[in-house]
């Protein structure tokens, strides 16, 4: 059952309409203490008012902006629907994020206002509060370590609330009035701001309006019969549009419960104890368990590894017809069935996957091998296109209509076409409002009839009709020969390599085609400690030749696989190198969400490209680092390049045959 | 991190005093008519190079070793020499320099360990799944939670101590010690073997702990930056006598300091 009607058209409105139908049903739980706590969607209308009224005491109203920092945590986003219900509006920040990013955010946003969850976060809004000149006023949740802060313009959430709660005693008309603003206001104000993290240049930000968002929320659920029956679990970053969509608004849309994790590196244990029904991950997080997996594995005795081998080869060649109710031979189900009790079941449960309906993974392409894997034991995992400028959902695959390689067709309300230069353009109820002062952008980006350009290259797949990405438009290039270069698609081949975790592949506009690799430290470390190979330091690991040696394998393995496909062919990684340093969103080379910023990747690392080319073995660099409390040093390495020998094409070798 | 509020500590009461304690094993004197006193409320230093006597002086305070002269104080209770448990119903806890963990068990069980002197029902009533015992122990899970959320260990609660990091550990144990609801903690080297960014961790915890529960912290240190830091008085000890006492300031520009560090110029 879906809270809908034209009358809901704005997120505290719905709040309301929940407290009165399902009011003793849990809205929220957060683990705190080491015990599930939670709210029926009547005490959290009680939370919210209170706040909500010490707000608009605070001088908080219509049309402002309001910063929400911190992990997910149920009162942040109590906090998100408090301002909304005073037409205030939410922009929510990448909480990781140092004081001298978030500085620009919040000054462009010209928050008044910023409700954070702790002292790290009132410490990084301290620091920058001169550049802040609209701030008047921070709301921190946790109040640990800030007693001896000057409180003159800082407050705790405990207090806010009281200050609403008074208020609601003293004047009887107080209560009345709020619901009254509630009321006013209207599905085409502005909702939430949500700045993207952007691979190239500053983040822009982008306006939804509640419209945008519920009608996505709305459909979604129908698409996928969410009901008030789902458990989800928040963890991932509030500012990401993933998560205000996912755990936000289609949570009051479909009135399902929202389990905020005790801390960051409990969820999986938290996870576990809930038994999420309906999930949404980028890909790294189904690539990170997989990792695990195979690591811990690795660790397991001959006996476990055995079977575990056995089945999860198997599962590869049935469990995905099993999965989309496709005929199978009896012996092939029954077989499949020992693998559920023995390895897939045990899997699943291990990372709280068990009760899982829908699972989604989206913000980047999957490697066809992770996905498969979790399809194949018995995950419905399905993929999804989205952006922010389109309140997430542009398409989606539907049950049963799952291929490795596209992701999806038009999600309900949702007209796409692909432009004549190849990139694809959508046209929704869900298309942003336009990118926060910058109109400028905001024209060049949604067309004068309604189309959003995406930026990503793709087609429509003449088999399954459901739409390909190949990679960021502006990314594909050639080599100077007119190979087509995909540097993501190569790039996700090396990922599925549990060794390797990041890759960057070089090449546009070059002879030949070059690749970067970060090695996973779990993954590689692990190796190392069995095979007895000491280190001291990530460093030194990543420069080890046995390490060279296997990620040269893997590489040769890509290369072959790469040589299989007639476009590909000439896209061989020719040298390699292992990079000295994790990539790092704090040195700016990946973004919040963890993708490539390929750019300044390549600015950065340009000695490393221009000795790929010019036929040196090794490459001298150094590079400066910042440290997660913002320190900066700088660390310098000589580092060894390696040549491979590229496949011949097998479709040339085919023709030489015949 | 903070300035060292030496002004306000100082007016504090005393909490401890030794007095020309003594102490030797056999011919080797760890411990040479040694005097210095911790006040309510503060951070106190202890500092010295190897060999200075300072786990000795630590060991005598807590009751693991008996002084052959010298007197201590504790709250107003002159005594030559504390027993252990003693010490510990008397309100003061430590942590060890090479950590002494139950290995085998959880961090909850490790830190619910550390609220023994606080359980008061007998093992009969322990044997019941009802009654006074029950609630007595949930009681106690529930602070046993409170130190978890402010040492930031819930991740590791339900894992084997012996399986974690050697930092994580040293948390533990600082987890297990605050389970006491000491009036005085004592920590042996509670950054020995750390990283800086797990030095820096554990520095916040101390302040934490010492601002937030007023708990008084008496600490041994080798990293100078972290005791200047933290310290709101420090004693120095070299070959088991003092040779200074003071503010980390004083005590930084004291001349006998620099040479037992550094050595005599040539």
């Amino acid at each position: 059952m879906q809270s809908t009607g034209p009358d809901l058209d704005t997120v505290p409105k719905l709040l309301m309409h929940n407290a009165g139908t399902l009011g003793s049903r849990p809205a929220m739980r957060h683990k705190d203490f080491g015990i599930w706590q939670a709210w029926t969607w009547a005490q959290m209308l009680e939370e919210i008012r209170a706040l909500s009224i010490g707000l608009a005491e605070l001088g908080v109203k219509r049309g402002d902006k309001f910063a929400i920092i911190g992990s997910n945590r149920p009162r942040l986003y109590w906090a998100m629907c408090a301002g909304q219900a005073l037409g205030a509006v939410p922009v929510p920040v990448y909480a990781d994020a140092v004081a001298d990013e978030m500085a620009y955010v919040l000054a462009h946003a010209e928050v008044t206002l910023g409700v954070v969850e702790d002292q790290e976060q009132v410490d990084k809004l301290i620091a920058v509060s001169d550049r802040l000149p609209h701030l008047q006023q921070v709301i921190y949740d946790e109040p640990r370590g800030l007693k001896d802060y000057d409180h003159s313009r800082l407050m705790s959430f405990d207090d806010v609330q009281g200050i609403g709660r008074k208020k609601l005693v003293s004047d009887p008309q107080c209560l009345a009035q709020w619901e009254a603003g509630v009321a006013a206001g209207k599905g085409s104000d502005l909702s939430v701001i949500l700045y993207t993290s952007g691979t190239t240049g500053r983040s822009k930000g982008v306006m939804l309006t509640f419209e945008n968002t519920i009608i996505s929320a709305r459909n979604a659920n129908a698409f996928d019969h969410l009901d008030q029956n789902e458990e989800v679990i928040a963890y991932l970053p509030l500012a990401w549009v993933g998560d205000y969509i996912f755990s936000y608004v289609q949570a009051y849309a479909a009135g399902y419960c929202v389990n905020c994790p005790e801390t960051p590196d409990t969820v999986v244990q938290d996870r576990r104890e809930i038994g999420t029904t309906y999930a949404f991950a980028p890909p790294r997080v189904y690539e990170n368990v997989l990792t695990l997996t195979t690591v811990r594995m690795a660790d397991a005795g001959w006996l476990k590894r055995k079977m575990f081998d056995f089945f999860i080869a198997f599962a590869g060649r049935w469990g995905e017809k099993i999965l989309d109710g496709e005929r199978v031979p009896l012996g092939v189900r029954l077989l499949y069935g020992i693998g559920n009790l023995l390895v897939y079941g045990p899997l699943l449960n291990q990372f709280g996957l068990s009760r899982i309906r829908v699972a989604y993974t989206a913000g980047e392409a999957i490697g066809p091998e992770i996905f498969r894997f979790w399809r194949a034991v018995g995950m419905n995992l399905k993929q999804l296109y989205g952006q922010t400028e389109a309140s997430v959902y542009v398409t989606a695959q539907p049950d049963g209509e799952i291929h490795a390689d596209t992701v999806g067709k038009a999600s309900p309300d949702v007209e796409i076409k692909i432009s004549d230069s190849g990139e694809v353009m959508f046209r929704s109820p869900g298309v942003f409002a336009g990118y926060y002062k910058d109109p400028d952008k905001s024209a060049e980006v949604i067309t004068a009839d309604g189309w959003v350009h995406t930026g990503d290259a793709g087609f429509f797949d003449p088999k399954s009709g459901q739409l390909r990405i190949i990679d960021r438009a502006k990314d594909v290039g050639r080599l100077k020969d007119g190979t087509l270069f995909a540097p993501k698609y190569i790039e996700n081949k090396l990922k599925f390599y549990p060794n390797i975790r990041e890759a960057v592949a070089v090449g546009a506009d070059r002879d030949f085609v070059c690749a970067m690799i970060n090695i996973d430290l779990t993954a590689v470390g692990s190796w190392a400690e069995r095979n007895g190979v000491v280190y001291a330091s990530y460093q030194e690991l990543a420069a080890n030749p046995l390490v060279y040696d296997m990620i040269a394998q893997h590489v040769d393995e890509v290369n072959r696989s790469l040589a299989d496909e007639e476009i590909m062919a000439g896209a061989q990684i020719r040298r390699f190198l292992i990079l000295h340093k994790e990539l790092d969103a704090d040195d700016g080379e990946l973004t919040r969400t963890q993708k490539l910023r390929r750019g300044h990747i390549t600015d950065r690392y340009s000695p490393l490209v221009d000795a790929f080319y010019n036929g040196s073995t090794t490459a001298q660099i150094s590079t400066e680092v910042t440290f997660d409390d913002g320190h900066k040093g700088v660390i310098s390495a000589r580092l060894t390049i390696r040549e491979m020998r590229p496949y011949p094409a097998r479709v040339a070798k085919m023709e030489r045959a015949a | 991190m903070r300035a060292p509020s030496s002004n306000e500590a100082a007016l504090g009461e005393i909490l401890l005093a030794v007095e020309d304690v003594s102490l030797s094993f056999g011919g080797v004197r760890a411990l040479a008519g040694v005097s210095f006193d911790i006040r309510k409320g503060e951070v106190r230093a202890i500092i010295g190079p190897n060999g200075a006597g300072k786990t000795s002086m630590l060991n005598v305070v807590n009751g693991f070793y008996r002084p052959q002269s010298g007197r201590i104080t504790f709250k107003g209770e002159v005594r030559t020499s504390m027993r252990p448990y003693a010490a510990a119903r008397g309100g003061i806890a430590r942590t060890f320099q090479n950590l002494a963990l139950f290995r085998g068990m959880t961090t909850l069980d490790n830190i619910l360990a550390g609220r023994t002197l606080k359980m008061h029902r007998g093992f009969f009533w322990q044997l019941l799944r009802h009654g006074p015992a029950l609630k007595e122990e949930v009681e106690h899970r529930r602070r046993v939670e409170e130190i978890i959320d402010f040492l930031e260990i819930a991740a590791i609660r339900k894992i084997q101590v012996g399986r974690l990091p050697y930092g994580l550990q040293k948390r533990v144990e600082l987890g297990r010690a605050l389970a006491m609801e000491p009036d005085l903690l004592l920590l042996d080297e509670p950054m020995a073997g750390m990283n800086l960014e797990e030095k820096e961790d554990m520095s916040r915890f101390i302040i934490d702990v010492n601002q937030q529960y007023g708990t008084t912290v008496a600490l041994i240190e080798h990293d100078m930056g972290v005791v200047m830091d933290l310290s709101d008085r420090v004693v120095v000890l070299d070959y088991g006598r003092k040779i200074a006492d003071g503010t980390p300031d004083e005590v930084k520009r004291d001349k006998d300091v620099i040479r037992a560090y550094l050595g005599e110029p040539q």
